[in-house]
């Protein structure tokens, strides 16, 4: 235990004097919201995506639904439908029919436009409202930048670190005592996950005093979900960083996991409509499990029941590359 | 007899395509300064590292005390590497703190650094140090848990003469206390300074070893002759001498001077640039492998 707090100090002291590195887990996630706010305050972009409920969408009942640049998707049922309007996952929900009616998020300037298409196209289409609380798109966004930069502090902050420390020859000093791969590795975690909690608590507040955002869950909640979320990515990065020795390998391999992460977790759009092998992908990864679920709480106050699949899933992952990790782990080049 | 402190028998270790130590046995009493020596390249360095537990031989074993080397060994052993490299942001004291933070028992940090007279840099960023300063400051981490056998693993390379010479008072104050020192070196005057026992090694074995005044006493009579070696006719080669030609110059040992001398007098070799004086451990070297240390 003095061991681990010994490893656990020294680390923490060494990352808040490297100044570079502190500001750059802070600036970067800031002018990424405060960049995105200002695009997504610009057109919406030329796709439409249109929930079907009811019918096949391979067989068109209604001439809206020959309209181009639109994409059909379909849906369940109507409740599901609608969860994916109020979360603009979807910018309408239509259900053919005579009169066809349709369902849309007035909050999304998406809806807005293809709600006119779809007058010009079928006049006689009923509108019925949306029940339930929309959802801006700053509310969407912000769960998605803490998680993203959770992913990186945690994958590069662990894996380049360990990476230095092991060419540089300071893991095998560190070999030369008493302390074992496991007390280092659990001080490395432990290390990096104070860091990262900190940080996006820091984020939290900051953001919310500066932009102001909606959070209807619980902040206990949040707070297991952000320490298991920070948890899976640091036993991912320390997999990673384990055994190799090369700059190189590390940071394509680092690369290698962050950019799908980036692209399929939905932190920038919904993948709803995309192939079902790119969704099972996208599941598998720990980012969209926590960005799932961070979501769900902070936007429609989701308990610990309905994320248990996702906290179970990251706390799973955890154990796998924690184990992993420490039994591939070298001291030396 | 007491059981050695440490003991290496028939220490194996091979890479591929070299055999980088082969066969080498040897003990350390308790309390002796026990000298590794050799050019770079001998398999010091990997018998250090094998003795030290960072390295898995490829046969042989060490013992500690009679025992393998256990989780007691890695309590009781300081360990200066070649190269270490320490934590960055850190200041001395920090760095000397998190390392006594390793071990169950030691001494206080404020002790180790006045030990190694670092007290005025404690609170100095570790990357901010000179050569000399940095190699106390790896020798404060080494001697944290107050060790009972110390590896030094060239210690003084690197370091200008008048670093080397304080570093050298620092290990016999270490000394001194009675602690068991185990140190490689390629530098003769290093370990004629401060070991009471050295080896020899050369091409991963071991070639000599005994205290290093029986050694010269033993392979050389009393005084050596230098003379450069471009002076040196050709023709006093044939002359009844003990000759070793070394790169630069030509050694000449003998434990009659007068008659050597007028042997050369008479041979009509030049004697504007001879040098007598008493033989060393790079002589010892170049005597028992043909080669000179440094080459």
């Amino acid at each position: 235990m003095r061991r681990l707090f010994a490893v656990w100090h020294a680390r923490n002291l060494e990352f808040l004097r490297d100044r570079g590195a502190m500001l750059f887990t802070l600036i970067l996630p800031l002018s990424i919201i405060v960049g995105m706010g200002f695009i997504f305050g610009g057109p919406p972009r030329p796709l439409f995506k249109v929930g079907v409920v009811g019918t096949p969408v391979t067989a068109p009942a209604d001439p809206f639904m020959h309209e181009r640049y639109t994409q059909f998707l379909p849906v369940q049922s109507t409740v599901a439908g609608l969860r994916e309007v109020r979360r603009q996952r979807i910018d309408l929900l239509f259900a053919p029919g005579d009169p066809p009616r349709y369902w849309v998020n007035t909050d999304s300037p998406k809806g807005y436009v293809i709600e006119k298409l779809l007058l010009a196209a079928d006049p006689s289409a009923q509108r019925l409202p949306v029940t339930g609380k929309a959802v801006r798109y700053i509310d969407w966004l912000f769960p998605g930048i803490l998680a993203m930069n959770l992913m990186f502090s945690c994958l590069f902050g662990v894996g380049y670190v360990v990476l230095q420390y092991r060419q540089s020859g300071f893991l095998k000093r560190l070999h030369a005592t008493p302390l074992t791969a496991f007390e280092f590795l659990t001080a490395q975690v432990f290390s990096r996950l104070t860091i990262i909690v900190f940080i996006t608590m820091a984020l939290y507040l900051g953001v919310g005093a500066l932009i102001g955002f909606h959070n209807s869950g619980n902040l206990a909640l949040l707070l297991l979900l952000l320490v298991l979320g920070s948890l899976s990515m640091i036993a991912l990065g320390l997999t990673i960083a384990a055994r190799f020795s090369s700059q190189e390998l590390v940071n394509g391999l680092l690369n290698l996991l962050t950019w799908p992460m980036m692209l399929l977790s939905g932190v920038w759009f919904s993948l709803a409509g995309s192939p079902r092998w790119v969704r099972w992908i996208a599941d598998a990864l720990p980012l969209t499990q926590l960005l799932h679920a961070a979501r769900a709480v902070m936007l429609y106050g989701a308990g610990v029941q309905q994320i248990a699949p996702n906290l179970l899933y990251l706390a799973a992952v955890t154990l796998v590359f924690l184990a992993f990790g420490a039994w591939s782990f070298k001291w030396r080049i | 007899m007491s059981t050695p402190i440490l003991e290496v028998r028939t220490l194996v270790k091979h890479y591929p395509g070299v055999t980088a130590v082969d066969g080498v046995s040897f003990a350390v009493p308790e309390g002796m300064c026990f000298g590794l020596l050799g050019p770079n390249g001998a398999g010091k360095t990997t018998t250090i590292e094998i003795m030290e537990g960072i390295l898995p031989p490829t046969s042989g074993e060490v013992r500690y005390r009679g025992e393998p080397l256990n989780a007691r060994f890695r309590e009781e052993a300081g360990i200066l590497f070649q190269a270490t490299a320490l934590q960055n942001f850190l200041t001395v004291h920090q760095s000397v703190a998190m390392f006594r933070g390793l071990y169950g028992r030691g001494l206080e940090v404020e002790e180790v650094l006045r030990l190694c007279s670092l007290e005025k840099l404690a609170h100095r960023d570790n990357r901010k140090l000179s050569g000399g300063q940095r190699q106390r400051l790896l020798l404060a981490v080494a001697l944290v848990n107050d060790p009972a056998v110390l590896f030094l693993d060239e210690p003084t390379t690197g370091l200008d003469p008048q670093a080397r010479r304080n570093f050298w008072e620092l290990v016999r104050s270490i000394k001194a206390q009675g602690k068991t020192i185990l140190l490689t070196t390629h530098y003769m005057e290093e370990a004629e300074m401060l070991c009471d026992e050295i080896a020899i090694m050369d091409r991963g074995r071991l070639i000599a070893q005994g205290p290093p005044e029986r050694l010269l006493r033993e392979h050389f009579a009393e005084v050596l002759l230098e003379l450069p070696r471009a002076e040196f006719p050709q023709s006093a080669r044939q002359l009844p001498i003990e000759l070793i030609e070394a790169s630069d110059r030509v050694e000449i040992t003998t434990d009659d001077l007068d008659a050597t001398l007028r042997t050369l007098i008479e041979a009509r070799v030049p004697l504007r640039n001879l040098r007598i004086r008493p033989a060393n451990l790079e002589d010892l070297f170049l005597e028992l492998t043909g080669r000179e240390l440094r080459s």
